[in-house]
């Protein structure tokens, strides 16, 4: 089935083992990374590993095991709009804090 | 017309792949805002007692943290080669790695228990005599500490229990290589499981 049709109410198509294996073996690596990170005792950098290579993993998570690259676009305008409400909460919440 | 929806109306039941699957990302959701009302206040906590949670994250055991977090993960992955197993009808394959799954979420939780353990042996519990003589931020700290680590720990219970469900639809054919939305509906839970625990590990074990 190619992506286009994957708007009906129909499954997608099926990604194979090795792909989800490649998947693992990343978040395994970026796991070591960032807990390499934080061992260094530099703020910075154990700073960088939490809003760089944590969001990263989410996202890996989310695009292959929970299937979003495969899913309609309809569905990932949903997701994008679901964090982006959980942005602005929290934007607004450390700008009242910071700025009060 | 593919062969789930012909085979569905020759059976002469009622099945929408697409609707059962959008309603378990809209609880996924709901999920993401009851988190992220938990992480605002662990964010807003932490840079008004920068210091004490910085001093309290030191108390807690990386290595097992970091063993959960390698355990959460492989748990992911023996999850969605269950559902890539079953959808190639290899039936028994997919119990196998649903059963990994439920085994490793079990593990978790051992795991917590015995972090939990260790901690409460300590004096370190919400509302312990040895906790509230502490400055309030590690007070604070270490609520939080159990309050989400608990909340996705009951999270883990709830999917280990829906897994061993899942397991015995497996065995009786309810869930089969043309209807697995209950299998892949039981993943997209587990996988959000994973992504909270993912945010857990920095905030909590490796904020010292």
């Amino acid at each position: 089935m190619n992506p286009s049709m994957q708007t009906q109410a129909e499954p997608p198509h099926i990604v194979g083992y090795a792909t989800f294996i490649k998947v693992w073996i990343a978040l395994v690596v970026l796991t070591g990374l960032l807990v390499g990170l934080s061992v260094t005792r530099r703020p910075h950098l154990a700073l960088l590993g939490l809003l760089v290579i944590t969001p990263t993993k989410a996202s890996l998570v989310l695009f292959y095991f929970m299937h979003l690259k495969y899913e309609s676009a309809a569905l990932k305008y949903m997701v994008a709009v679901a964090i982006v409400v959980l942005i602005i909460f929290i934007g607004l919440t450390f700008s009242d804090y910071l700025f009060r | 017309m593919g062969a789930p929806a012909e085979a569905a109306e020759h059976a002469g039941e009622h099945r929408d792949y697409a609707g059962a699957k959008l309603g378990m990302w809209i609880f996924v959701f709901t999920e993401l805002i009851l988190f992220g009302g938990l992480f605002v206040a662990y964010g807003m906590y932490r840079s008004m007692h920068a210091h004490d949670f910085h001093k309290a994250s030191g108390e807690l055991n990386v290595t097992l943290g970091v063993v959960n977090t390698l355990i959460l993960l492989t748990s992911s992955l023996t999850m969605v080669l269950s559902i890539v197993a079953i959808r190639l009808g290899r039936k028994l394959q997919s119990m196998l790695f649903l059963a990994c799954t439920m085994l490793l979420g079990a593990a978790f939780l051992v795991n917590k228990f015995f972090e939990w353990k260790a901690k409460i042996h300590h004096g370190i519990y919400p509302g312990s005599e040895h906790l509230m003589a502490r400055p309030p931020g590690e007070r604070l700290f270490f609520g939080l500490y159990f309050g989400m680590t608990g909340l996705h720990g009951l999270h883990v219970t709830i999917g280990v229990v829906v897994m061993s469900v899942m397991l015995v639809f497996l065995a009786r054919d309810r869930i089969r290589h043309n209807d697995f939305i209950k299998l892949e509906n039981t993943g997209l839970y587990w996988h959000l499981v994973d992504i909270i625990w993912i945010f857990l590990l920095p905030l909590f074990y490796l904020a010292a």
